[in-house]
Parts: structure tokens; C-alpha cells; sequence
């Protein structure tokens, strides 16, 4: 359960609005579902004081929303950020996506979200009521007389399990306090697969990926995605299938979608999030930055604003593209 | 003579400053390398993007090779110096997805290494040969 509470967060974004502060609220509104939370802009304090949620499933980060929102908007909009997200306003403001004057970021502590999969996998479908205790999830549904309580660390999103930080990069307001960069093991499994057979990782490769639909949602998602236009949009690329056309498509695009955001991902996990094939994305961002850590040296994206990237910088005596596997398999 | 003996299909993105040239001296040198070695030309190594390479698989490439100037000599300063991080990162992407890591390959060929050029060729495509057709990354679909 968030320790920060709604009322907190509905307080500030009405007091910055009536003051002027602020134009308009990027946060978390009412969605069909409990669990089913979407990102809205709020433009008056009547529609924050009865639209505006915050709970355990308030995962949606908002960076990449405020490359069109700035735009759009004459004034100032407020953000509302957890600390994983403010990685992607760092990587943002990097590559000039926005206007930093034009944003104001309030920091919000996080104590992980949760995963609707998870709880489903759990619970079952059908969920009509959800309440927020300190035990857990107690979940009501259509089906089971009984409400059923779920534990948190049952139902924790992949990417909070393996939270990299809960350290606030950037804001101009904290609400609560920031914490600090975790020691994750975000890691381990892009080990564990790197030590498998090629055969078995090719298995296992082609069993996540062939499940996937093609429905653009974790590049959608992404806020290292923003090109105006996508390659994966232009009908001569032959890559713009919506439906995997054949097996190869699917690797194509999820190779270069993970390519084309190597070193600039903020591994801020909205890609497995948001995948309603359950693909893990997350384990081809990790691979990629777990070479540049190895290859190039450390190298988090969006810690700071304005550091070069490492595909787009060299060092003269960078490693050989040929000892790349001797250098992984001495590890 | 065997008639059936398996030649794999390789495709060279080669540079048309360094690896080209260094393509053309082969030739003039009257060097052997396999037939099925298919160049194609760009203006530097860092011009070959992924996504070519992986298109060369799809359309039936059994091996794909990018050859550049030596690290410093890029006509272009430093392109070859981008291609190396991309290639390295592309590579091991490709392994870590179970491809076969004697298919791709990145070697710096000068203008005046036409020797190097036919024996790097000549290397190459025994070694994708000895893995067999590429089955893992042909999009069956596309061949005619
Ligand atoms: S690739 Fe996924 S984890 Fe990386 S920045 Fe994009 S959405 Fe976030
Ligand atoms: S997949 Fe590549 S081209 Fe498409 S938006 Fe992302 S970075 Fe841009
Ligand atoms: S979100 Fe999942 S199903 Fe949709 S395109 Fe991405 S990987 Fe495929
Ligand atoms: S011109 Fe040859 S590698 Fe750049």
C-alpha cells in the first residue's frame, strides 16, 4: 500500500492550480476498473477532487505524455512523477523532447505498484471491488463469495520487484521524502539465460515472442520512443505489419525496438507493463544495458540530464566486436 | 566433385573508402574468395543499419559480414568508431536470442589489404558453412 495518501496528492494539485502555478494536472484518473487507472489531464479542481486516483496500481509514467501535453498547452502543466519516472524526464530533457519551463514536477514516494496479472492470476477474472489494506489487496469477485486478500509482495509489478532506485532525479517538489539507488538484481535473469545453450535460448526466445500480437503498445508506451516517425510505421519498411506476418517479424521488431532505445532506456519497465501478451521486454532492455555496463562501462540513462549516450560516443580503444564473447564468456 | 556441396550465401556490407577498394584489389590480385560472397556497397560502415542486417538474413543470407576502414582511417573520421559499439551490442543481442554467433562478423579491411580481403572472405564462409543454412533468422515466407 502507497504510505502517501490520495488526499495528499489532491491537495497539492488543487492548491498549485488555484494559485496559478499550474494550467492544468498530468496524474492518474478513473478508469473502468479499480485496478484500471488511466493517465488525464485535469484542468480544474472540481474534476481533480473526484477523478484523481492514487493507489497500488498507479504505474502509468507520465514523462512521455508531456512531449505532446507542453506542446499543446500555453502555460504550465504539473507532472506528478515517482522516482522511476523521473529517470525518463531526465532522458527526456536530454534529447530536448520538451520544454523543462514549462513543467512543474512534483516527486511522489512510491512503495511499488502492483500487477493486475498477477492478481488475476491469483483471484480470478471478474473483479468488482478492490480495497487497499495494510495486509494486502482485499479483492472482491463476481464469482467467489468471499473476498480474497493478496498480499503485496505476491502481486509486485516485475519492475518494482526488481526496483532499481527510489531515489527522485528530478523535481521542483517533493511530496514526502525521496529514498536512494537501490542495489537491484534486475540482472540475474539476463544471466541466467545467457548461460543456457543457444538451443534452449532460441526455445525460449521464440515461445515469449511468438505470443506477441504486434500491437505497438510497449513502444507506444516507451518514453525512449518518441521519433514523429516511427520506422515501424512506414508501410516500405516492411516491418509495419500490425500482425506478425511470420516468426520473423517478430524478431525484427523486437530487436530493433530494443535496439533503437539501447543506452537511452531508463529500464522504467512501462514496456513489460503495459504488454498484454506478458512478453518480458524488460529482459531484452536489460540485456542491452547490461553489455554497455560490461563493454562501455556503468551507465544509467536519466540519472543526469546531458550525458551522452553510449551509441553515440566511442572511446578509441573500445572493445572489438570479435571479443565481445570471449570477454562474456571469461565472466 | 560433389554437385550438391552446400555453398552458403554471404552478404558484405563493405565501405566505399577502405573495404571496397580493398574488394577491388582482391580482384585485381586475381585472389580467390567464394562466388557467393554478395557486396554491397555503403559509404561507411556506420551507415549499416540493424536493420539491414537483419533483412539480409530474412531474405536468405547465411552470413552477414561488415567490413570498414581501420579504427582512425574512416573517411568520415569517426563512423567506424559508432559501428563498433552498434555491432558489438547487435551481436551479442543476436546470440543472447540463440543465433548462431559465426553468422555476423565485423572486420576492418584497408584499401591496400586486398590479401586480407579474400583470406577474411575465404574464413568467413567456411565458418558459416560449417554451421549450415540459416534456418533461425530466414523468413521462409520471403523465399522464392
Ligand atoms: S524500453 Fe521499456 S523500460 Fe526502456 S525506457 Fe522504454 S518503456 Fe522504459
Ligand atoms: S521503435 Fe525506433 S523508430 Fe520507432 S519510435 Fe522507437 S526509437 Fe523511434
Ligand atoms: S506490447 Fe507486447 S504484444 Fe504488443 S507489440 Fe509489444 S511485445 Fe507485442
Ligand atoms: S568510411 Fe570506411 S568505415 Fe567510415
Amino acid at each position: 500500500m502507497q504510505k502517501i495518501t490520495r488526499d495528499t496528492l489532491v491537495s497539492k494539485a488543487v492548491s498549485l492550480l488555484e494559485n496559478g502555478t499550474v494550467d492544468a494536472v498530468l496524474g492518474w484518473g478513473k478508469g473502468e476498473f479499480a485496478y484500471d487507472v488511466t493517465p488525464t489531464v485535469f484542468e480544474t479542481a472540481d474534476e481533480i477532487r473526484e477523478n484523481f486516483v492514487w493507489n497500488d496500481f498507479c504505474g502509468a509514467n507520465f514523462s512521455k505524455y508531456l512531449v505532446s501535453k507542453t506542446r499543446k498547452l500555453e502555460g504550465k502543466i504539473l507532472v506528478f512523477l515517482k522516482p522511476c519516472d523521473t529517470y525518463s524526464f531526465n532522458q527526456l530533457l536530454t534529447e530536448h523532447r520538451f520544454d523543462r519551463e514549462k513543467v512543474y514536477v512534483v516527486g511522489v514516494p512510491c512503495e511499488g505498484m502492483a500487477d493486475i496479472s498477477k492478481v488475476k492470476a491469483i483471484t480470478g477474472d471478474g473483479i468488482s471491488a478492490i480495497d487497499f489494506t495494510d495486509n494486502g489487496l482485499v479483492i472482491t469477485t463476481l464469482y467467489d463469495d468471499e473476498p480474497k486478500t493478496v498480499a503485496y509482495e505476491d502481486i509486485l509489478a516485475e519492475r518494482c520487484v526488481n526496483c532499481k532506485s527510489k531515489k527522485h532525479v528530478a523535481y521542483d517538489e517533493l511530496l514526502g521524502e525521496t529514498g536512494e539507488v537501490l542495489e537491484s538484481a534486475r540482472f540475474d535473469e539476463v544471466a541466467k539465460i545467457e548461460a543456457l545453450t543457444p538451443d534452449e535460448r532460441f526455445a525460449f526466445w521464440q515461445g515469449e515472442l511468438s505470443r506477441c500480437i504486434r500491437c505497438n503498445a510497449c513502444r507506444d508506451v516507451c518514453p525512449a520512443c518518441t521519433c514523429e516517425k516511427c520506422v515501424f510505421d512506414n508501410p516500405n519498411s516492411g516491418a509495419e505489419n500490425k500482425a506478425p506476418a511470420n516468426s520473423f517479424e517478430e524478431q525484427m521488431f523486437h530487436i530493433i525496438r530494443a535496439f533503437h532505445v539501447a543506452g537511452r532506456c531508463t529500464d522504467c519497465g512501462e514496456c513489460s507493463r503495459v504488454c498484454p501478451q506478458n512478453i518480458p521486454l524488460h529482459l531484452l532492455n536489460r540485456k542491452f544495458i547490461r553489455d554497455i555496463d560490461n563493454f562501455y562501462g556503468e551507465y544509467q540513462a536519466g540519472a543526469e540530464v546531458g550525458t551522452r549516450a553510449p551509441l553515440v560516443d566511442y572511446n578509441l580503444d573500445d572493445l572489438e566486436a570479435s571479443d565481445v564473447f570471449e570477454r562474456r564468456d571469461s565472466e | 566433385m560433389q554437385v550438391n556441396e552446400y555453398k552458403p550465401l554471404i552478404v558484405a556490407f563493405c565501405c566505399n573508402w577502405c573495404s571496397y577498394a580493398g574488394a577491388d584489389l582482391a580482384g585485381n590480385n586475381r585472389l580467390n574468395y567464394p562466388a557467393d560472397v554478395k557486396i554491397i556497397r555503403v559509404p561507411c560502415s556506420c551507415r549499416v543499419n540493424p536493420m539491414f542486417i537483419l533483412r539480409a538474413f530474412q531474405r536468405g543470407a547465411d552470413g552477414v559480414i561488415i567490413c570498414g576502414c581501420h579504427p582512425g582511417d574512416c573517411h568520415y573520421t569517426s563512423g567506424n568508431y559508432y559501428t563498433r559499439r552498434r555491432m558489438a551490442l547487435l551481436f551479442s543481442m543476436l546470440d543472447y536470442l540463440g543465433i548462431e554467433r559465426e553468422r555476423t562478423r565485423l572486420e576492418w579491411v584497408s584499401a591496400a589489404e586486398g590479401a586480407k580481403f579474400a583470406a577474411t572472405m575465404n574464413d568467413f564462409a567456411e565458418k558459416v558453412a560449417a554451421l549450415g543454412e540459416n534456418k533461425r533468422l530466414e523468413d521462409l515466407r520471403c523465399k522464392k
